[in-house]
């Protein structure tokens, strides 16, 4: 939701990345506010889900020029820790396995480490699994999920919703959510997006990096930004992801000088 | 040079040993005979040697350690909390020595648990026919020494079709000081048994003492046994082990070891799938650090068609630690339908520790499917950068990590209380740095 006094959560200015010598992100400019729903989408290869590891601080990119602006602080002189800490939270496109660790052991860890860093009390695991199993209900996630290793085994399914209740239990001020439509079928990603229009609020912002716009019949965004080259080369409203769908990406490298910075 | 002194350290040896019998049975003493007859044959392993190249016990021959003795004044409440209270079986070995007044023993009927020579005469038939049948002796001295000095031991024979619902614990404590103990163990699962034994090797002070142990089990047509072999010697300790494994037709063999103390290792398990259709899974881990070395050497053998195997095996290696593994999977030409997989993952935690890991096929049947596969590394840096993004910091991330790399493979272990105590151990030693 757009609100007219709310302030401004992430300021990315003329961000450039790159990986090996090899040059991703071109100078993305991007201000995301709070109660704000961001959709970044583009073709494989446009950058999108580098922007996504940049921003969560991934260390086998290498910011060559810009700024980025998280809550008042510079984002690109945290490291990744310090940004979940701060409030920043990365749904992986491909979230890691951890055989050998429960889901509760590994999300009660990261929840009482973040509660710590902000100052609040930890829970014990008895106090914890209370409140997990109530943000369970959000995602219509099975009791065992919590017993099993982290992600081990897990359908695709079940790891993006996984991420998700990592993302309501640390409850981030900005969430990143990398592609996690992928994968899905369609009622999981109902599930998934049921749980995440439930966390948005007017206090907190969302990214959306994703290719396809079936997403958005699910979580409205509002702003859909296009990544070509590693550029945002065109803003607009949500019908922008169904112009998108119907007409595909070829058209806008041609109009892009008439409609970039509609919005901005 | 290096021949002299393994010569009079196995002259020394030769000398304690007594051909006076413990029991006036004869089977038994010519069994004993035989053996010292081979120690006397056969050198001590050098590097030399293919099978321990990377292991080297030349100390060993520095330490004259005689056998140990039969007494002792351990009590109950000083090894209470090795007791595992799944298990309302157990048997207590002190040094190599049963210790009735420290063991739970039930026995029934048809089950025999105890030590070995109290029925070295009521099941002489059964004994002589799987005793030393197969863990050979003739060119494996270790196994040769452990027959020769046998006299203690740990004997179950789990009868037809019977399941032994709770685990039976087999604890072999060490705590003379400068000593040989010989350990011995003879698991027996009839048809269509099934058993869980938790076989472990502990020590009260760190000390440096050599555990030679021997362990037998033959499982019959659709017996299955559950073996959990758990080795925290003292860290000053040598360990030196045989472990073999018969298996008829469709039955079914299930081992966990874990291998956690001793300044120097050695674990052979062999695994003979000698009818159709048996089955075993083989789990490793070894976790070691200063200037351990835990060496395991493992041969599986398909015989027989439609034999099933899996196998991993995982080190995490700490400090100037070595850690060895050796793991042999033979097919033999009429093993068709072999279903048969390996892996070796191994953790480097320091600059300074060493791995050797060394995945051997010999496949000789054409109809086949075996994959194997092995990796030594570090902890990967994606996995590390997933639990940043939650917040925890690079050390926690990394200790979690490592915690889970071994846990993995613990929490494949059936016993709720030997998992936390194990976790536990594994917590303590990955945390510490």
């Amino acid at each position: 939701m757009i609100h007219s006094n709310s302030v401004p959560v992430l300021t990315v200015q003329g961000l450039r990345a790159s990986i090996n010598g090899t040059e991703i992100l071109k100078g993305i400019d991007l201000t995301v506010k709070s109660g704000e729903i961001h959709a970044i989408m583009g073709l494989n290869g446009s950058g999108k889900s580098t922007f996504a590891k940049v921003l969560a601080g991934h260390s086998a990119y290498e910011v060559t020029g810009g700024s980025v602006q998280f809550e008042g602080k510079d984002l690109l002189e945290l490291p990744p820790e310090e940004r979940a800490r701060a409030g920043l939270f990365l749904a992986f496109q491909y979230p890691i396995e951890i055989p050998g660790v429960a889901n509760t052991q590994f999300l009660r860890l990261a929840y009482n480490t973040v509660q710590t860093q902000r100052g609040r009390e930890e829970l014990d695991p008895l106090e914890f699994d209370d409140f997990v199993r109530e943000k369970m209900k959000l995602l219509d996630m099975k009791s065992d999920f919590l017993d099993r290793s982290v992600n081990e085994g897990f359908s695709g399914g079940e790891k993006k919703r996984n991420e998700i209740l990592q993302m309501a239990l640390l409850e981030p001020k900005l969430s990143i959510l990398d592609e996690t439509d992928s994968g899905l079928d369609i009622d999981a990603l109902k599930i998934v997006a049921q749980g995440v229009n439930q966390i948005a609020n007017k206090d907190n912002a969302m990214i959306l990096v994703t290719h396809y716009q079936r997403l958005l019949d699910y979580i409205v965004p509002d702003y859909v930004h296009v990544m070509q080259a590693g550029r945002i080369v065109m803003t607009g409203g949500k019908e922008l992801a169904l112009e998108l769908e119907t007409r595909g990406y070829d058209w806008i490298t041609e109009n892009k000088s008439s409609t970039t910075g509609a919005i901005a | 040079m290096t021949e002299l002194p393994h010569a009079n350290y196995l002259a020394g040896l030769l000398k304690s040993w007594s051909g006076k019998p413990v029991r006036p049975l004869s089977w038994l003493n010519d069994l004993r005979a035989r053996a010292i007859d081979r120690v006397s044959q056969q050198a001590l392993p050098t590097k030399r040697d293919e099978e321990w190249r990377f292991t080297d016990i030349s100390t060993l021959t520095h330490l004259p350690y005689l056998p140990s003795r039969p007494e002792t004044h351990l009590q109950r409440h000083d090894i209470d909390h090795l007791f595992l209270s799944e298990a309302r079986i157990r048997l207590v070995f002190v040094d190599g020595y049963f210790q009735q007044q420290l063991s739970t023993i039930q026995n029934s009927d048809d089950l025999i648990i105890g030590n070995l020579p109290d029925f070295s005469a009521s099941h002489s038939s059964i004994l002589e026919s799987h005793l030393t049948q197969y863990a050979a002796f003739d060119h494996n001295i270790f196994a040769a020494l452990n027959t020769a000095f046998l006299r203690d031991g740990a004997l179950l024979i789990i009868p037809k079709n019977t399941t032994i619902a709770d685990p039976i614990h087999l604890l072999f404590i060490a705590t003379q000081p400068e000593v040989t103990s010989y350990t011995r163990c003879l698991l027996i699962g009839e048809a269509g048994s099934n058993v869980t034994l938790v076989e472990e090797y502990a020590a009260l002070e760190q000390f440096a003492y050599i555990n030679n142990s021997v362990t037998e089990i033959a499982l019959a047509a659709n017996a299955q046994a559950n073996h959990i072999r758990i080795q925290r010697e003292s860290k000053q300790a040598f360990h030196l082990a045989n472990c073999s494994v018969a298996l008829a037709h469709a039955s079914r063999y299930l081992s966990t070891s874990i291998s956690l103390g001793s300044q120097i290792s050695r674990y052979n398990l062999d695994i003979r799938l000698a009818e159709e259709a048996a089955e075993c899974s083989v789990d490793g881990l070894a976790l070691i650090s200063d200037n351990q070395l835990a060496d395991t050497h493992t041969c599986i053998d398909h015989v027989k068609p439609n034999g099933t195997s899996h196998q991993q095996h995982k080190c995490i290696v700490d400090g100037s630690a070595h850690a060895v593994f050796n793991g042999k999977i033979i097919v033999r030409p009429h093993a068709q339908r072999t279903n048969s997989s390996q892996s070796s993952r191994n953790l480097l935690l320091s600059k300074t520790a060493q791995i050797d890991t060394k995945p051997q096929l010999e496949i000789f049947a054409d109809d086949v499917k075996c994959a194997h596969g092995a990796t030594v590394g570090q902890l990967d840096p994606e996995e590390i950068f997933y639990l940043k993004s939650r917040g925890l910091s690079e050390l926690s991330a990394r200790n979690l990590l490592t915690f889970a790399f071994g846990a993995e493979i613990i929490s494949r272990i059936s016993i709720p209380s030997l998992r936390q105590q194990l976790e536990q151990a594994v917590l303590n030693q990955t945390q510490s740095n």
